[in-house]
């Protein structure tokens, strides 16, 4: 067990992990939050993405012990209260999600490349969701999401 | 104004959006066991014998084997002409038949311990030789099922051909096409879990499309009263046709009764890959003839089915594919023979599609074929053998009864949107021109069925003491949005907000019944179910607020736009819902004012057009898919906004069996695509935007005039996609090309084009 | 999907990266974990220690050096894809790094991860062996440089002694280069790629993809330099490779990939 502490949403926890805890079960099972999903076993889907000190990453392929000292920011970390983060606002508007499995990655992936891409042309969009899989949407309104989001100045 | 026909934003998107889904692996079961599946790595093998004792040594592990199960095999289903001496052994006892075939379950503590004891469970295997590719099983020399005597699994048709089939016909062409074995990947794994209460019944949550359904089938399993089970659908993320039950939830449920204990298991992707059944794998033979002017009049369409190792679903989609095999056309003669067989592969059961998607790919790849013989755009052809617009109700020669359509008005709105003479124009001058980069432009008309086996769907609307609805369904959403479309349906006919409705599903204690969601029927039956059942609820409001105002029900009138109920003619003295069923709560009269409703009908024709415009790196084999318009017409649009979704998830998945996706196995049955690194699904800079047109042709037979629209995108896009590619090829002599086509086969269908 | 268990130990420096490499025989480097983790998820790889060396903030870093550019082994393949330095005088490293995975594996992944992995099919080696890279090395005995072309022993394997590691990558600076790539998918590994760069006053061309490790073309380039046209030398692309089958491609079909990629960079530079 290796001990590490990790701010998750602005809050800190410390907590003894095993080394081999990848970050996303340290997430769901260890502290509860089940918001980060997983669908596959070899970094290719993007449902498990976080904000690992702002930048988006695949919770399955980062050890806990490696987010030692970080921030993570998760799905649950993203509205304010009542009021969605306008990402997810955008999500919810253009029709960006069906079953709703990949969205939390997806959201996660859209925050982090609007904050290096303000103003992303769509195949900036295309290409800046390249690590995210969707089934059901066909990707269409998950790019017109990301689209309305950067008109709003998420 | 009704609200039906409005974009309304989905009510289900918060919960997702703030990352609340209640998907079965999210679920607090206190206590859970984990349990881990140790499958077969061979693809054929006999088992000598399997020990367990190092895995046991680890702490709180159990494994159970063949030895433990007392259960019978699972399967076929009782489909008519499937072969009923193909079942699946629960636990592989003495043979494995791919890889995936459960040897063992690991029962631990936790799932980390679980994976760790799963390596260590050891089998004895005794490789056998593996049969992979569907002709081979048909010389039916290495049996799967040496009791059987076969690898038949299945078939329908005849195999007597008519030699006088293409009498009369000045131009017979022939082709094959393989639509190939595609891997539904749903984005959530599957997950199971039960527990057994204090009461003795078992609660299992399960993550799939037909919870009622998957009740009477453990019951049966089991050898459970129905009543003794309740399975729990919470949300699914994602189905596509594969999560209906299979033996790792019956495995599940099983175990729970067995330990006595909670479990619950939650499939990884590389499981999923070859555990989760995979959908087409239809070889397809045609012949097709007609006149020189380019009157199709007869069509012979054979398919070799795989049916993967055990005869699943997919054993018995030759038969839609043969319902179908006429498509948007009227041929005066069709001939089909399906067979399926058995291959030391993962099972084949419905994807997106199921039966229709190859139908379509044969006629149209077909009319491509007979066209370029004739020398003839392809677009033209289709016109000269579409089932006219005026002859509705249309029987085919199939025996299939098309409700209702526009066949023609579909491919001259998509050409027309597509600005098809300036793409052709444009084609001309890269042709000319003489670069690498070559256009393609595809078109596909095609119609499909949904809710094909006229299956009843149940409904039930409740007013609830604060003047809500709640609209219980026997439906169920994977996606789909029901909780806003049906919400809207009963909002509708109830005249209250939709914000005031909500919609269950998924629990088989809450919903009385239902047969889940498949072959894109939800709104055609459920819908009209619950708008049924919100009917009956008014005239029953009638009833109520006839006694409350002294007066006749027949007298008592529905203010739609308010929701108010009054006697005609006298507004003033009105009761709202939220009025009524505070004094209905009051008077214990509350219960009046619920009604359920079962809606049966035949089944709806969903039809439409598409046109892909394909760019073609002729060097390298590479295809850019630059644009995909598609006109998709399921009649009536209850909410256009979800219907475009479906749309455009069925378009992504269509043009990507065209281009990316395919299941491939090694000649000794190993899956070389068990990951989504090896299986080519495709992101979203891997296909563009689509131009969905919208047209709406009503059926006849709801009175939502509401057609299924799930499948559509997929089965119309695959043909268009493949088609344009060919035509970008069409100048260098390519006449063939197999899916994906794209990269290396089309690299190889220049090559063969040459030589 | 949950690796088999280890012990883990996160290194302060460099020399102590090399100590705790050297009490453990089967231990493993991690850097930005985007080659191993998915090996250990998979339990392909089950080292007994991992030592972490992600957080060396020291050898993170792109800076010019006379004619050559310094790039520190944990610079990340995001860093690389917008560093300044890089595109005035290198940016064919940022071409490459950009076309790696998809943002997430930018985030995380580092040049000399993917570098010291050895793998075939990765892209920033294909660019450190066409330009003569120079790439640092550190162990017990103090540091040492090899070139890219003695680097890359075999299929992930390397000229890494077992308490080595890797702590930087000497490029030289380039006025024209190019890297195409041939994938699948977008965000798939290379089915083929082909980098050719101007160095030195001559056509430098490396593959991806095209045998166990990536590869020069060298007799693409002797044609080149001895003044074949592009399609002329690219005929040579496939001399001295053994590309492999795999559900990517054929042989067959990579060797033509090969051909036709290398045209197309050579007629690029």
């Amino acid at each position: 067990m290796t001990r590490i502490a990790v701010t998750v949403n602005g809050s800190r926890h410390e907590a003894d992990v095993e080394p081999r805890q990848l970050l996303v079960y340290f997430l769901r099972d260890q502290l509860g939050m089940k918001g980060t999903n997983v669908g596959c076993d070899t970094t290719s889907c993007g449902a498990c993405t976080v904000l690992i000190d702002g930048e988006s990453v695949k919770s399955c392929t980062v050890l806990a012990v490696q987010a030692d000292g970080s921030e993570v920011t998760t799905i649950e970390g993203l509205a304010d209260g009542d009021e969605l983060h306008p990402m997810q606002q955008a999500f919810h508007e253009q029709h960006g999600l069906q079953c709703g499995y990949c969205t939390p990655g997806f959201v996660m992936a859209a925050v982090s490349l609007l904050k290096e891409n303000p103003d992303p042309t769509e195949e900036e969009i295309r290409h800046g969701l390249e690590g995210n899989l969707c089934r059901c949407t066909g990707y269409h309104n998950i790019v017109r999401a990301v689209q309305a989001a950067a008109r709003a100045g998420a | 104004m009704s609200i039906l026909g409005n974009r309304v934003r989905r009510k289900e998107d918060p919960r997702f959006l703030r990352g609340e889904g209640r998907y079965v692996e999210n679920l607090p079961l206190e206590g859970a066991l984990a349990v881990t599946f140790v499958r077969s790595l061979y693809a054929h093998a006999a088992i000598n014998g399997v020990d367990a004792s190092a895995a046991e040594a680890l702490p709180n592990v159990q494994v159970i084997t063949a030895a433990d199960m007392d259960l019978a095999p699972y399967g076929p289903p009782p489909f008519p002409g499937l072969n009923t001496a193909m079942g699946r052994p629960l636990l592989a006892g003495d043979r494995v038949r791919f890889v995936g075939d459960i040897v063992a379950i690991v029962v631990s503590g936790d799932r980390a311990t679980g994976a760790d004891a799963a390596e260590l469970v050891m089998v004895d295997y005794d490789p056998l030789p593996a049969v992979v590719r569907p002709e081979d099983a048909a010389k039916d020399e290495v049996l799967l099922f040496p009791d059987a005597g076969t690898n038949v699994a299945g078939g329908s048709g005849s195999a007597d051909h008519d030699p006088a089939l293409f009498e009369g016909c000045d131009v017979v062409v022939t082709g094959t096409l393989d639509s190939t074995r595609m891997a539904p990947c749903p984005l959530e794994p599957r997950s199971a879990a039960a527990e057994v209460g204090p009461d003795g019944r078992v609660t299992a949550w399960l993550s799939t499309q037909t919870p009622h359904q998957d009740r009477m089938v453990l019951a049966g399993t089991l050898g459970l009263d129905p009543a003794e089970i309740r399975v729990v659908a919470p949300d699914v993320g994602g189905g596509f046709g594969a999560k209906m039950l299979n033996v790792e939830e019956i495995l599940v449920v099983w175990l729970a009764r067995r330990l006595g204990r909670p479990v619950r298991w939650t499939e990884t992707r590389s499981e999923s890959m070859v555990a989760l059944p995979h959908g087409r794998a239809q070889r397809l033979d045609f012949t097709i003839g007609g006149t020189r002017d380019g009157k199709v009049l007869a069509y012979r369409l054979d398919s070799l089915q795989d049916a993967g190792a055990y005869p699943s679903l997919g054993a018995f989609l030759p038969n839609l594919t043969a319902l179908m095999s006429s498509g948007v056309y009227a041929i005066p003669k069709i001939e089909f023979e399906g067979r399926a067989v058995v291959t030391n592969t993962t099972q084949i059961a419905a994807f997106r599609g199921a039966g229709r998607p190859e139908a379509s790919q044969a006629i149209e790849h077909a009319l491509d074929v007979f066209a370029a013989e004739l020398g003839m755009d392809p677009a033209e052809v289709r016109r000269r053998n579409f089932i006219p617009k005026d002859s509705f109700p249309y029987t085919t020669v199939t025996h299939a009864a098309y409700d209702s359509g526009d066949y023609e008005g579909a491919l001259d709105l998509v050409v027309r949107s597509a600005g098809y003479d300036e793409l052709r124009a444009e084609q001309r001058r890269r042709r000319d021109a003489g670069g690498p980069l070559q256009l393609g432009i595809g078109v596909s008309s095609y119609v499909e069925i949904t809710n094909g086996i006229d299956e009843t769907e149940f409904g039930e609307v409740e007013i609830t003491p604060d003047g809500n609805a709640i609209v219980r369904t026997g439906s169920f959403s994977h996606g789909q949005g029901h909780e806003t479309t049906f919400a809207m349906i009963a909002a509708e006919r109830l005249g209250m907000p939709v914000e005031n409705v909500t919609v269950q599903k998924g629990d088989t204690d809450d919903v009385a019944k239902g047969t889940g969601t498949y072959g894109s029927k939800s709104t055609q039956i459920g819908g009209a179910a619950a708008r049924g059942a919100a009917d009956k609820v008014v005239e029953q409001a009638k009833q109520l607020v006839a006694d409350y105002l002294e007066a006749s029900a027949a007298d008592i009138v529905l203010d739609p736009a308010l929701g108010h109920l009054h006697v005609a003619g006298d507004p003033a003295v009105a009761l709202s819902w939220a009025d009524l069923a505070a004094r209905a709560s009051a008077d214990e009269r509350i219960s009046e004012l619920k009604a359920d409703h079962e809606f049966k009908s035949s089944p709806t024709f969903p039809f439409g057009a598409h046109v892909a415009v394909v760019e073609v790196d002729t060097e390298t084999g590479r295809v850019e898919l630059q644009r995909l318009i598609a006109v998709d017409d399921a009649g009536t649009l209850v909410n256009p906004m979800i219907a475009e979704g479906q749309v455009h998830g069925g378009v992504a998945t269509g043009a990507s069996q065209a281009l990316y996706e395919q299941v491939v196995y090694d000649d000794d049955g190993n899956p070389l695509t068990g990951t989504f690194v090896g299986y080519a699904f495709p992101s979203a800079a891997d296909l563009p935007s689509f131009e969905a047109v919208e047209m709406e042709t009503p059926t006849p037979v709801n009175e939502l005039g509401a057609k299924g629209i799930g499948e559509s995108g997929t089965i119309g896009a695959t043909p268009a996609v493949h088609s344009a590619v060919l035509d970008a090829l069409s100048p260098l002599g390519v006449r063939h090309i197999d899916m994906p086509a794209n990269g290396e086969n089309v690299w190889r269908a220049i090559q063969e084009a040459k030589a | 999907m949950i690796p088999a268990g280890f012990e883990y130990a996160r290194a302060g420096s460099v020399d102590e990266a090399v100590e705790l490499l050297g009490g453990d025989a089967d231990a493993k480097l991690l850097a930005g974990g985007h080659s191993l983790i998915p090996l250990l998820r998979l339990r392909f790889a089950r080292p007994s220690l991992l030592v972490d060396i992600g957080r060396l903030e020291e050898l993170r870093y792109v800076k010019e050096d006379g004619d050559r550019i310094a790039i520190g082994a944990l610079t990340r393949h995001a860093d690389l894809v917008r560093d300044p330095v890089l595109a005035k005088h290198c940016a064919v490293v940022s071409t490459a790094a950009e076309g790696i995975g998809d943002p997430q594996v930018r985030h995380r992944g580092t040049i000399g991860g993917s570098i010291a992995h050895g793998d075939p099919a990765s892209d920033l080696a294909t660019i450190a062996i066409t330009l003569d890279a120079d790439l640092v090395l550190r162990g017990p005995g103090g540091e040492r440089t090899v070139t890219a072309a003695d680097f890359f022993t075999g299929m992930f394997e390397t000229a890494l002694g077992p308490q080595e590691l890797l702590t930087e990558i000497r490029v030289p600076k380039v006025a024209t280069a190019t890297y195409l790539k041939h994938a699948r998918r977008s965000h798939d590994w290379a089915t083929v790629g082909v980098a050719a760069a101007h160095v030195d006053g001559r056509v430098q061309v490396g593959l991806t993809s095209m045998g166990a490790t990536p590869l020069r073309a060298r007799s693409v380039e002797e044609a080149f330099a001895g003044g074949a046209s592009a399609a002329d030398a690219a005929a040579h692309a496939g001399d001295g490779t053994s590309p492999p089958s795999d559900v990517n491609a054929s042989a067959e079909y990579r060797a033509h990939l090969a051909q036709v990629l290398v045209r197309r960079a050579l007629e690029a530079v």
